[in-house]
């Protein structure tokens, strides 16, 4: 019967991501035969005008690449611009880089996983309307989101496109009481991130097994958020600046976001690759909740993704914790920078997954090329093809909008955030 | 019973989704907003009926495809309010510095196949298109803005817009002048205020988010940033920022920098 059918299914505006995206896939025969995820959001060129600006300009600049990871933008563009001058920050300021960045992880996971993919799970159109039915479970969210907010605005002075991060340190360190106030906070909501991630363990998850790669940041001794190797399930083990002789992005015609393929395959980037490959690095706290709840990864179930973004939310209200217990104010919140010409490589996981970024500056320290990989464009290729498996699992003899449904459901297991994952760079001709 | 709520929407064009985080950033504020308003129209959010008439529009991002043109259009026709929020809104936002430069050449160094991406030369404020009833600034414009607007027209008062230069708002802050005191190259004299003086409470020079203020001494300011030894170059940068495409931004760089912009070897 199914296989008879023909179904033409057209979304053409996808609810609760991030910028605007839609859609479009064909079966036939029981197969599915063409399936598009559309990105048109209008190219910004980001990496053509951040040419001929100074360094700490391009600070500012990336931060608009999107307004819901802002600071993710800045470390890798700061981590970049430092690595090429050889600037030498010291812990404090390595510590609470971190701090900050936790604060984004915060506020990012928060709104998804309550804003944005909850009402999913519990067959809500959106979050507005879920709370009526579970107001405390969306307002544990919101606070959560706000308190990731706070973070930040301690650090920047708001939470969007914040203002404290340059090259070299902070613009200001803040003050003893602002920290402590803060400590009090985190030390709030802890319970309350223990209580999401047993929350979110009790969800009614799909069963999807699916092979995937995954790809993300790794360090030695913590879970990576703002440093280290791009490592892979499948054995890739590589500093940063290697980037580009392993993973290639090309244009696709039905989109405006490039593609990013892993030695020719789709791959995975975002928390539950990052819980895949790191996830023997999460605190003891963290493990203990998981371990209570039966949480075991590495998972190869994207609906797994919320239950990562839960975990992470619980590990990173601990790290900012620990470390703004042991907070002290330095002398000078910024070190010396020497501009000097050469190529600069920065990545760092941003909420949705690593974000890669490489600027030729000259000896004044101003740009003169970038390309900037965000996670979404990454993610592309996975998603489609991840589309194909879970429809097909999911049974096409569902009804159109069952199968919009589901569908809808997949995409935002990948939390895209569409205006990051328009900006491009040149197609690539060399492979490998 | 209760007189009807009035409809809102949120509607976005090109930009980076950070304005409209002044509403999902309200925390449980959020959740008391449906008491006063119905919204209509949030796709970040849920709600989905770009078409519904409304009696406040808000809008992010700035116009930069021919489908913008159109879906702008009958964005003004549906709303009897419209309120354009934020910098890509007001003045074309951060990407209008593609205005001033070759952008089909930016466009073929940055996609394989340009032709199959259907945009517009320019990225240009919703007012150049449609009438808009307020200007809300910054970038991001945060949600005191936004709230204190919709509070206004709710109580069924104009909401005041913000016209004085950032200098102001440091003196009511008694936020100590960086330009004065440390000779940072600071934009808070032709700046707008309205963000709290965020850059020189942290000590460092603004950099002009929230746009042109009423009235620009550009001249005096660019001399005076000279004369702390920044190269008329880095004076243009300085203008030609996050609202390159407000003209007496865009003038100014201009006359600094001459068009076209510096190329690539």
């Amino acid at each position: 019967m199914a296989s008879k059918r023909e179904i033409h299914i057209n979304v053409p505006v996808l609810t609760r991501v991030e910028g605007e995206g839609a859609l479009e896939f064909d079966v036939v025969q029981g197969v599915i035969q063409k399936l598009n995820l559309r990105i048109f959001e209008p190219p910004r060129l980001f990496e053509k005008f951040v040419e001929g600006y100074e360094y700490d300009q391009v600070i500012d600049m990336v931060a608009r690449i999107c307004g819901i990871c802002p600071v993710a933008y800045q470390m890798s563009a700061v981590q970049a611009f430092e690595r090429l001058f050889g600037t030498d920050p010291g812990p404090w300021v390595r510590d609470m880089r971190r701090v900050m960045y936790c604060g984004e992880w915060l506020q990012s996971h928060a709104l998804h996983v309550h804003l944005l993919a909850a009402p999913d799970f519990f067959g809500f159109e959106n979050a507005i309307a879920m709370a009526e039915k579970h107001p405390e479970a969306v307002r544990r969210g919101l606070r959560l989101q706000g308190l990731g907010n706070d973070l930040i605005t301690l650090f920047g002075g708001r939470s969007v496109h914040p203002v404290g991060v340059r090259v070299g340190g902070f613009y200001k360190a803040p003050a003893q009481a602002a920290v402590a106030d803060m400590v009090k906070q985190l030390e709030e909501a802890l319970p309350q991130a223990e209580a999401l991630v047993r929350w979110c363990a009790e969800l009614d998850f799909p069963h999807d097994e699916q092979a995937f790669t995954s790809v993300a940041l790794s360090e030695p001794d913590e879970y990576a958020i703002g440093s280290g190797r791009l490592v892979s399930g499948q054995g890739l083990d590589i500093d940063i600046s290697h980037f580009e002789s392993h993973f290639e992005e090309f244009q696709v015609s039905h989109s405006t976001a490039l593609h990013t393929q892993l030695e020719g395959r789709p791959y995975l980037t975002g928390p539950l690759a990052r819980l895949n490959l790191n996830f023997r690095q999460l605190p003891k706290p963290v493990r203990a909740v998981m371990e209570d709840c039966g949480i075991h990864f590495p998972s190869h179930n994207m609906f797994h993704s919320i239950l990562a973004r839960a975990i992470e939310i619980h590990l990173v209200i601990y790290e900012a914790l620990q470390l703004l217990k042991a907070y002290q104010r330095p002398a000078t919140p910024a070190v010396q920078v020497r501009p000097r010409a050469g190529t600069a490589f920065g990545c760092t996981e941003a909420p949705r997954g690593f974000l890669w970024h490489r600027y030729d500056v000259d000896g004044r320290g101003d740009i003169r090329r970038a390309r900037i990989v965000p996670p979404t464009s990454q993610n592309q290729a996975r998603i489609e093809q991840d589309l194909c498996a879970s429809l097909e699992s999911f049974g096409l003899d569902h009804d159109d909008d069952e199968l919009r449904q589901r569908a809808e459901q997949v995409i935002r297991n990948y939390d895209p955030c569409i205006s990051c994952a328009t900006h491009f760079l040149k197609l690539k001709v060399s492979r490998r | 019973m209760n007189t009807p709520k009035p409809k809102l929407a949120i509607h976005k064009f090109s930009s980076c989704d950070g304005c409209q985080l002044a509403l999902l950033n309200l925390g449980e504020t959020l959740l008391e907003l449906p008491k006063y308003v119905d919204i209509t129209h949030f796709a970040e959010a849920g709600p989905n009926n770009p078409n519904a008439k409304v009696d406040i529009a808000l809008v992010e991002g700035s116009i930069s495809t021919p489908d913008d043109i159109e879906r702008i259009k009958q964005v003004r026709e549906n709303s009897a309010y419209l309120i354009t929020i934020g910098a890509c809104a007001t003045a074309g936002g951060l990407q209008a510095l593609a205005n001033l430069a070759d952008r089909e050449a930016w466009m073929a160094a940055v996609y394989a196949r340009p032709d199959t991406i259907e945009t517009l030369s320019s990225s240009t404020s919703i007012s150049g298109h449609v009438k808009v009833d307020l200007e809300l600034h910054g970038c991001p414009v945060n949600s005191q803005q936004v709230i204190a607007a919709l509070a206004d027209l709710l109580a069924g008062v104009k909401p005041v817009s913000e016209r004085q230069p950032l200098c102001m708002e440091c003196k009511r802050k008694g936020v100590v002048c960086t330009m004065v005191t440390k000779g940072e190259p600071c934009m808070g004299p032709v700046t707008r205020a309205g963000c709290g003086a965020l850059c020189p409470s942290l000590g460092r020079a603004c950099y002009s988010c929230y746009g042109p203020a009423e009235t620009v001494n550009d001249g005096a300011l660019a001399q005076r940033l000279q004369s702390l030894g920044l190269t008329t170059e880095a004076v243009a940068r300085h203008f030609l920022f996050i609202t390159s495409g407000a003209p007496p931004f865009r003038d100014a760089g201009l006359r600094l920098r001459p068009p076209p912009l510096e190329t690539d070897e």
